[in-house]
This record gives structure tokens, sequence and C-alpha cells, in this order.
């Protein structure tokens, strides 16, 4: 299994506290809890539309729960000044389901960008450090190419690169493997994998791909009309005798 | 939004405004502090000064030629068509004075202002609208960078320090586009043209114009910024920060003209 987890459960990484979300009147989060151990990579499953984005966004802070509490490294930084807020931030990366490369900029700039604008940055070894994380997602060949001349994979696997540049101890990830064939589907999730196992990062991960979700995750929750449904191994949630758990394993 | 207010009668009433207005007040304050945010974030280090370079390239030298050929064609026309008019009472003698006086007050600078607005705010408008809808923006700010000060900081200052420039090279073709058309058909050499055109310009009428101008580039690229940096999510609404921050920032650079007229002719 990936990485090695601290079983700390007083301490976890990562703390949802009756998190609740809505949009007008309209509430896509009802009440969420969560804790997430040190190294450990947890899986979001659920519907289209039934919020798990969303959960993503508010644990980074693009968007403000209506109600709850959310800590990482056991801070409650959403509420932070803004360059506390920033701090803490560079320490979780965010892989967009899109990639958001810059596509104004190469792929060696897009990876140098948040880098070089960090408070504490020394010019030191920039662009050692592109090359050896471009080589660990095997694109140092694209260093110099835009984001335009870059297939779907090669731009996830790119804006991978870039969260990895600023050593991030959490990555969350919002539906890597979406709009993949199989075989590049499978590539990215062995990606994670490997990134898990190299640098021992905490991982969440929305998806919908059960192969992904096999593959990478220590545990699975299933989130079902804003709360969370089920959680446990993918063995045991795929023995499950909840016809809406089970759906998600029926094409596995 | 409701207010509460007491009348004459020491009875409490309700005010209850409509939607629309409502949506335009929290918009108008809202660009409001967007500008007021600029100008704190400009003033905090550290600066983006290579992108802001960058900016001044793309916002100023890709539109001078775009701004030259149209000054040059409005000193021409204006000039043309004041001949005849100021021949009837045998004064085309004060059409190289009146040209000047109207190029440099009011047309140069508005109409460089509205050129500049269309090209610049509708483009500023897609390319952040467009970063905003493909998450851009968001990565930026999850990755612990400041996309405010990366994208509107500069583009801002560009557009603020970039028209007022614009502005005086518009100006001085467009005299130029004078006097080739006054010499068509009048016989004077350019030495006498300028000295007759700039004889009744006084500095009190350069520099309110001047500050103007500044103005109209703070403006148009608040506006543009504001637009595409607050698009919503979808293709569409690239195209509608595009458009609307041509819309808006078309009518500030009239509004504050008028006001600027008001205000410097107190001051000046």
């Amino acid at each position: 299994m990936p990485g090695q987890k601290n079983t700390d459960s007083d301490n976890p990484i990562l703390r949802i506290t009756d998190l609740k979300k809505s949009f007008g009147n309209f509430t896509v989060l009802k009440d969420i809890n969560l804790d997430v151990q040190k190294g450990e990579t947890v899986v979001l499953l659920g519907k289209s539309g039934t919020g798990k984005s969303v959960i993503l966004q508010c644990i980074i802070g693009l968007l403000y729960p209506t109600e709850g509490k959310i800590e990482v490294f056991g801070k409650e930084f959403i509420s932070l000044p803004e360059k506390e807020k920033n701090l803490i931030r560079r320490r979780i990366g965010f892989l967009f389901q899109s990639g958001a490369l810059y596509d104004s900029m190469t792929v060696r700039q897009n990876l140098e960008f948040p880098v070089i604008r960090q408070p504490d940055y020394e010019n030191q070894n920039l662009e050692e450090k592109v090359e050896e994380t471009l080589k660990n997602v095997s694109l140092l060949e694209s260093i110099d190419k835009m984001p335009s001349e870059l297939s779907g994979g090669m731009k996830k696997r790119i804006g991978l690169a870039r969260t990895l540049m600023l050593d991030p101890e959490i990555i969350l990830y919002d539906e890597p493997t979406t709009g993949l064939d199989p075989v590049t589907s499978n590539e990215i999730s062995l990606l994670i994998l490997d990134m898990q196992k190299k640098f021992n990062v905490t991982s969440l991960i929305v998806t919908h791909d059960m192969a992904c979700a096999k593959l990478v995750s220590d545990r699975i929750v299933v989130l079902k009309e804003g709360t969370l449904a089920a959680e446990g191994s993918f063995d045991e949630l795929k023995n499950s005798d909840d016809e809406f758990v089970k759906g998600f394993f029926e094409f596995e | 939004m409701s207010d509460s207010a007491v009348n004459k009668s020491g009875k409490i009433f309700k005010v209850e405004l409509p939607i629309s207005v409502q949506d335009t007040l929290i918009k108008i304050s809202s660009l409001f502090y967007f500008a007021l945010r600029n100008i704190r974030e400009l003033l905090k280090p550290p600066y983006e000064i290579k992108e802001t370079l960058k900016q001044f390239y793309q916002i100023g030298y890709k539109s001078f030629s775009l701004i030259a050929v149209t000054g040059f064609i409005i000193g021409l026309t204006l000039t043309l068509q004041s001949i005849p008019t100021l021949n009837k009472f045998g004064a085309s003698s004060l059409v190289p004075s009146m040209v000047a006086l109207a190029i440099i007050l009011e047309i140069g600078p508005v109409i460089t202002a509205l050129i500049f607005a269309g090209k610049i705010g509708s483009g500023i408008g897609a390319e952040l609208g467009s970063m905003k809808v493909t998450e851009q923006i968001d990565a930026m700010e999850v990755s612990g960078c400041n996309p405010f000060k990366y994208l509107v900081v500069t583009r801002v200052t560009a557009a603020t320090l970039m028209l007022p420039l614009l502005v005086i090279l518009a100006d001085m073709i467009a005299l130029m586009g004078g006097y080739i058309a006054f010499s068509i058909t009048e016989s004077s050499s350019l030495k006498s043209y300028l000295l007759s055109s700039l004889t009744n310009i006084e500095m009190r009428d350069i520099i309110p114009a001047t500050i103007k101008t500044f103005l109209f580039g703070f403006s148009i690229g608040v506006v543009g910024c504001f637009e595409g940096y607050n698009a919503d999510r979808g293709t569409e609404s690239v195209g509608i920060a595009a458009n609307t921050a041509v819309v808006i920032s078309s009518l500030l650079v009239i509004l504050i003209d008028m006001l600027m007229v008001q205000v410097t002719s107190i001051i000046f």
C-alpha cells in the first residue's frame, strides 16, 4: 500500500467537521465529517453534481464553507490573513480537472511560476528542479512546449508536476483521469501511486474511475445527498449491501 | 436589500429597491473596492516588474499604429471641415489654432481613450475571463501566489501610464494631419502652422487635459480587469466580460471627461 500512514487519529493532517455549503437556496453539502491521516490516500466517490469538487475547493479556500470547520495541519487556515494563508496553501497541492496550465507560458515557465513567487524563494537549482520534476512525470522532452501542443493526459501530468514543484504534503486531485482513454487513465493512476510512494504525500482524490480508486486508495468515502453515506476499503465497499454503494462497483 | 427609515410622523417605513438597482449598486461598490485593492496591492512588495514591462509593450506599443492612424485622420478631417466654415467669416487663419485647441483639450484624449477602451478593455476582459473560465486564476491562487498582483496590477499600471503617452502621440500626429489638410488650401510652412496652432494654448489647458488621460487609462484598465477577473464559468461569459468591459469603460471615459471639465474649470 502506498506511503507510510500516521495512525494518530487525534491529530489528522486534514479534519473536516460539520461542513455545510450552500449556493443561494441550494444546499450542496449538508453535513460532512472526515478525517484524513498523514500519508493516507482517500478517494471520494459520488454521483456527478453531489459536491465532491466543492469539498476540495472548500479545503483549499477557493470556496468558503457556509457552516462548519476545516482544519489542515491543525489550523483553520481559511480565516487567516492572506500571507499566512498562502504559506499553508503552498503545502497543499491541487490538481485541477483540466490541468489549468497557464496557456501563455511554456511548460518550464508553468513549473517555475509558483516557485519564484514564494516569499522565501532563492534562485538555487531551479532549472535542475524543473528537469527533475518533469522526469518524475516522464515528460522532460516537453519542457519548452506550449500547453496547446500537449495532449489531455500530458496536460494532467504537467499539472501534477507543477503541483509537485512546491513539495506539497497534501495533494487534492479533482477527477485526475476524467476524459482520458483507459490506457492513459491507468498511466495517471500509476503516476499518482508512484508520487505517493516517492514523496509520502497525503492524497484526497475525487474520481468516478473505479480502476483508479482500486489502484490508489487506502480508504474510500461515498458521498450521497450532501452527506457521507459509506466509508471503507475498496473491497469492503465492493461487498456492501447498500444498493447505492454497490452501484459504483457494478461495472468494476 | 431593504432600507428602513423613520418619516416625520415617527412611523418606520421600508424602502425596497428593485433587484436591477440592487445589482447595479452592488456592482458599482465591487468595482470601487476592486480599484482600491489595486492601489493597495500596487504599493505592497514584491513587484511584478517583468510582467509590467511586458504589459507596457502589449498595451502601449501594440496600440500605437491604430492610435496613430486614427489621430492622423481626425486631424485631417477636422481641418478640412473647418476651413470652409471659417472661410465664410474670413477667418481661415484661425483654423490651426482652433483645430489644435479642439484636439489637445478634447478630441485627442477622448477619441484615443475610446479607441483604447475598445482595443485594450476588450482584450483584457477576454484574456482574464478566459483564464478565469479555464481555472488558471484559481491555479495561481491555490499555489500561494497572488493572481491579483500578477494579472490586475500589472495591466492597470500599464493602461494608466501608456494611455497618456498614446494621447500625446495622437495629438502630435493629428496636428500633422491638420497641417497637411491646411497646406492643401492655404499656403503655410510647417513652422508657421505650428506657431499659430500653439499660440492660444497654455499650460493651464495642457495640464488638466493630461491629468484626465491618466484617469481614463486607470478606469479602462480597472474595468477590463474587473470584468475578466469576475467572469462566470462558461465560454459565453468570456464574450460578455469583453463586451461589458468596453461598454462600461467607454461610458466611464465620457463621465470622467465631463467631471474633469467641471473640476478643472474651477481649479485652473
